[in-house]
């Protein structure tokens, strides 16, 4: 069946529900995530290895450019992190009604980017 | 009416279900540990936190924790990338390569957590 409906696909002039919005930034998160998973893993070898490598990943966390990619993973996981909770809530059917559904999606959001930019300013 | 048992014959669709969900817990769990452990150090040095790592209970919910990051990671990169990726010999290589990256890690973090850093 093919109609020649009109189609209008530009994602960036849609305006998404806030449950939509939730949903693609947990795709997204993840997807920064996995990318970084190299990173965590140095952070943690170099936090271990000796006093030396531990103060040298201590004096880098104290660059701005450091702190941003810090503060940007954070989000990722704290963002994955919610929104997966807010995930396993639904599978047991609380809040799937949608006043309750874009309440938790409106917690996900204001959650994970307060908490990162709480951080955000104890550490600067 | 559509025959709804004839739509997949795959099944793993439900398995990967489970395993996103336990491994989810598993992760949200330990990040709760891990905080509660840090915050309860007399002070973030490095002589603290070496001999944290020295308690085997660390190392053994380190792995339990890394283990769920690299099952969760597949199913959910591989979900990504059946989407998105339409060419099917691109999508394969692709899954090498996400499939070797995660075994890599599972090795490294192991050599971290029991050899010598």
């Amino acid at each position: 069946m093919s109609t020649a409906r009109p189609k209008f696909l530009n994602l960036f002039l849609i305006r998404q529900p806030v449950p939509a919005v939730v949903s693609v930034l947990h795709r997204a998160s993840g997807a920064i995530l996995f990318l970084f998973l190299w990173l965590f893993l140095i952070g943690l070898q170099r936090s271990l290895a000796s006093p030396e490598s531990f103060d040298e990943l201590k004096a880098l966390a104290g660059e701005p450019l450091v702190k941003l990619v810090m503060l940007g993973l954070l989000w990722a996981y704290l963002h994955h992190g919610f929104a997966g909770i807010r995930h396993l809530g639904l599978d047991l059917r609380w809040g799937i009604q949608l006043p309750g559904a874009r309440a938790s999606a409106w917690a996900v959001l204001v959650l994970s980017l307060g908490l990162t930019v709480v951080f955000g300013v104890l550490i600067w | 009416m559509v025959n709804r048992e004839l739509v997949t014959v795959a099944h793993y669709g439900w398995r990967d279900w489970l395993v996103q969900r336990v491994t989810a817990v598993v992760m949200l769990v330990y990040t709760l540990f891990l905080l509660a452990v840090i915050v309860s150090l007399p002070s973030l040095d490095y002589d603290h936190w070496r001999a944290l790592w020295e308690f085997p209970v660390m190392r053994y919910a380190a792995i339990f924790f890394v283990v769920s990051v690299l099952l969760h990671a597949w199913i959910g990169v591989r979900n990504i990338l059946m989407d998105y990726v339409k060419d099917a010999g691109l999508r394969l290589v692709l899954y090498v390569l996400v499939i070797l990256a995660l075994i890599a890690y599972g090795a490294w973090a192991w050599q971290i957590l029991w050899g010598s850093y």
